[in-house]
């Protein structure tokens, strides 16, 4: 396999550089001869979370398995951007079938392994939101209850973009997006009950279930590495701000994503057979707003006319992330 | 090994014999028999080396049958009717990316209205998937079928839809040859994949190809069907030669040397028919049948030389375009372009509806008289139609 020394110096966020670190704590970016799973050359955007997000968390999951690995994609971004025949960006035996049905496919690449006595070739399987949480749940589900053994990852840009930006179940309220356009009394997406993947994968009692940012990638990669040394079905839902969708700076991708978590929008978690194991604190906890106000897809909130009642809507959904999570300590203790 | 057995069991013995991987199964009657007997064989370690998937629906059945495949395993699965439907999206993939694995298709008809019976509704759905069709006309060639598709799919790299009519084969109970695990290791070699998901040797497979390369990608497969015209013919000839027993091929011909009226048909209709032919040639007239066993890809050459000399053809069609008439019916006359041959569809056995032997003598003599009107419809209630169409005005 070719390898492609490293370009840049690698840190995580909030965390000290690679320098300081044991070899084996170290990003697995900062090794000269990284796996490049996902290699340059594709066609993602400028500032694209998903791609950042897949190439840290395949290139982890590579490093946990020695490349004893075979990845499952579901129709959508990762897959366009990264397979335009006769050009692939992968380095890892990927495969793609279709939109709804990756954590199937990933199922039955795992039956094959484990009927040909090849359980250490390990699968993951990775899709967009729209692809896990909307047109790919069923499988999805099923995946996790009969417990295959695979890693399923997705990619969470909470909405369609490779279509062109419209609603998935996975779109926050009040976001604007093609099919959820700033008219009527309600502008933007409704507040419904909302569909939390890690909650419902959680609910079947799955061995490990975690969400992550692509603003702690250092975080990221650990998580992949943890769920790969569980046998059975796990699930990796990652935070991938888009810039087309969410009409933020492409330089901003990873303050999107840091705000997400900050402002306790975005809880992220770790989970073991059903219940929360460990949750990433809050380090300085920050007002919706803040995240809200630099995204085209809440402009409506804020400008002429401004909706501090959906802004406020907005923030009690977050303090209860906060609450319920335990993200900010003494907030917790009041819970409890 | 001679077996009195249901049709389903005879197929889940063939099917144990072929040395499956993966199945992965999913209940849609008729066709449950055949998985459940399988998931027994695995359950009980008499099938080893083979994983049996319990899935949540047919989409995911052959979502994983693709997985199964493109990880280089043999794979088998089975469905019906709505679940073929169901599945749709997944079975034109699966030929789209070349995996050869073996679906059997317990025919059944689509609702609404819902009806669980046998017609050919189905299949010709799926008739433009990509997918090699083969139609068994009794429980022993349904057995047989199973055994070459395996080795013509995987020599093809193409999937294989094995058709079985409904109930009428899959719950009936019959003797058939269940042949030795020897005999069937010696016809059908170990799955050596075109391409596989291997770590040593990684590729991507599924990329998006655009419209400088699709119509190619497109025609090689095209190509691969035309190609399979041949390897059906062979395989069956080979099958022949190791079992001791013709079974599968493009085509079987009945009593058709010096036949002024033919029927073409698919199935197990074609034994009623046979019957009906029987009677008829003992009273004189000129009367034969061909059944069709491949119908994707399908057989053109071999059908234009099976029908050329005779003076009409009659189509019996179970399943309907609605809006068109007949599906094979345009088949059949593309393959006769040019000779005068007359060409009529009779639609029959929707739902289940059984097709009589009285009822095919009568088709038989309306041919003869040139009654038949050019599109039938066997045994249809006029009155109950008349009525109902009064009724909406």
């Amino acid at each position: 396999m070719s390898v492609q020394t490293i370009k840049f110096y690698q840190t995580g966020s909030f965390v000290v550089g690679n320098r300081l670190l044991e070899p084996g704590q170290r990003s697995v970016q900062s090794d000269p001869e990284r796996s490049n799973a996902l290699t340059s050359g594709h066609r993602a955007c400028q500032g694209c979370g998903e791609a950042l997000g897949a190439r840290y968390a395949i290139d982890a999951a590579m490093r946990a398995t020695a490349g004893n690995m075979i990845a499952v994609n579901a129709t959508g971004c990762l897959e366009v951007f990264s397979t335009m025949s006769p050009e692939t960006s992968w380095q890892i035996p990927w495969v793609h079938s279709l939109f709804g049905n990756a954590a199937s496919v990933a199922t039955g690449v795992a039956a094959a392994l484990k009927a040909k006595g090849r359980t250490d070739i390990r699968v993951v399987a990775q899709g967009g939101d729209g692809g896990t949480v909307d047109i790919g749940f069923g499988c999805l589900s099923g995946m996790f209850e009969r417990d295959d053994d695979v890693l399923y990852i997705c990619y969470d840009n909470q909405g369609y973009m490779n279509t062109g930006v419209q609603r998935s179940s996975a779109t926050p309220p009040a976001a604007r997006t093609a099919t959820t356009d700033v008219v009527g009394p309600e502008p933007g997406n409704v507040f419904g009950q909302g569909k939390s993947g890690p909650l419902i994968a959680m609910a079947h009692g799955i061995k490990y279930v975690a969400t992550a940012t692509v603003a702690d990638l250092r975080d990221l990669e650990y998580k992949v590495e943890r769920a790969m040394s569980f046998r059975g079905a796990r699930y990796i839902h990652i935070l991938v701000p888009c810039p087309l969708g969410w009409g933020s700076a492409s330089r901003d991708t990873i303050q999107m994503a840091r705000l997400a978590k900050e402002t306790g929008i975005f809880p992220v978690f770790e989970a073991e057979g059903g219940q929360v194991v460990n949750v990433a604190k809050i380090r300085s906890k920050v007002p919706v707003e803040a995240y809200l106000s630099k995204q085209r897809r809440y402009a409506h909130l804020f400008g002429r006319s401004p909706r501090p009642d959906v802004v406020a809507h907005l923030q009690e959904m977050a303090d209860d992330n906060i609450r319920k999570f335990g993200l900010v300590d003494n907030v917790a203790e009041e819970a409890y | 090994m001679l077996k009195q057995t249901e049709g389903s069991r005879g197929v889940a013995d063939a099917i144990a014999l072929c040395r499956p991987e993966v199945i992965c199964a999913y209940p849609i009657s008729p066709q449950t028999h055949i998985v459940e007997a399988l998931g027994v064989m695995v359950k009980s370690g008499k099938l080893t080396q083979c994983e049996f998937v319990n899935v949540e629906s047919e989409f995911a059945a052959m979502s994983a049958c693709i997985g199964s495949s493109a990880a280089g395993a043999r794979t088998y699965t089975a469905t019906a009717s709505q679940g073929l439907l169901y599945m749709a999206e997944a079975v034109f993939n699966a030929s789209g990316l070349g995996l050869p694995i073996v679906m059997t298709l317990a025919n059944r008809a689509i609702g609404a209205p819902i009806n669980i019976w046998n017609d050919h509704g189905d299949s010709m759905a799926m008739r433009d998937s990509g997918w090699i069709q083969l139609y068994a006309e009794t429980n022993q060639e349904a057995l047989d079928l199973h055994i070459q598709a395996f080795r013509l799919a995987e020599e093809l790299s193409v999937p294989v839809m094995v058709c079985m009519d409904g109930f009428i084969l899959t719950h009936a109970y019959e003797r058939v040859d269940v042949p030795t695990q020897e005999q069937v290791d010696a016809f059908l070699p170990p799955f050596r994949p075109r391409q596989v998901l291997d770590p040593v040797k990684p590729i991507s497979i599924g990329a998006m190809v655009g419209p400088e390369a699709f119509m190619e990608v497109r025609y090689l497969a095209h190509a691969q069907q035309e190609k399979a015209v041949d390897s059906i013919a062979r395989i069956g000839a080979d099958f022949q030669a190791s079992f001791g027993r013709e079974s599968g091929g493009l085509l079987r011909t009945y009593r058709t040397e010096d036949a002024d009226i033919i029927v073409v048909a698919l199935g197990s209709v074609l034994g009623t028919i046979e019957d009906t032919v029987d009677e008829l040639r003992a009273e004189g007239k000129r009367v034969g049948v061909v059944g069709l066993t491949a119908f994707r890809p399908f057989p053109t050459v071999a059908l234009r030389e099976a029908l050329g000399h005779c003076s009409r053809v009659i189509v019996l069609e179970k399943a309907l375009a609605v809006g068109v008439g007949g599906i094979v019916t345009a088949d059949v006359k593309a393959s006769l372009a040019g000779l005068p041959v007359e060409t009529t569809t009779v639609i029959a056995g929707l739902g289940g509806r059984p097709i009589l032997k009285t009822s095919l003598r009568k088709m038989f003599d309306e041919a003869s008289s040139g009654a038949l009107k050019p599109m039938t419809f066997l045994d249809l209630n006029m009155d109950a139609v008349n009525r109902e169409m009064e009724r909406v005005g």
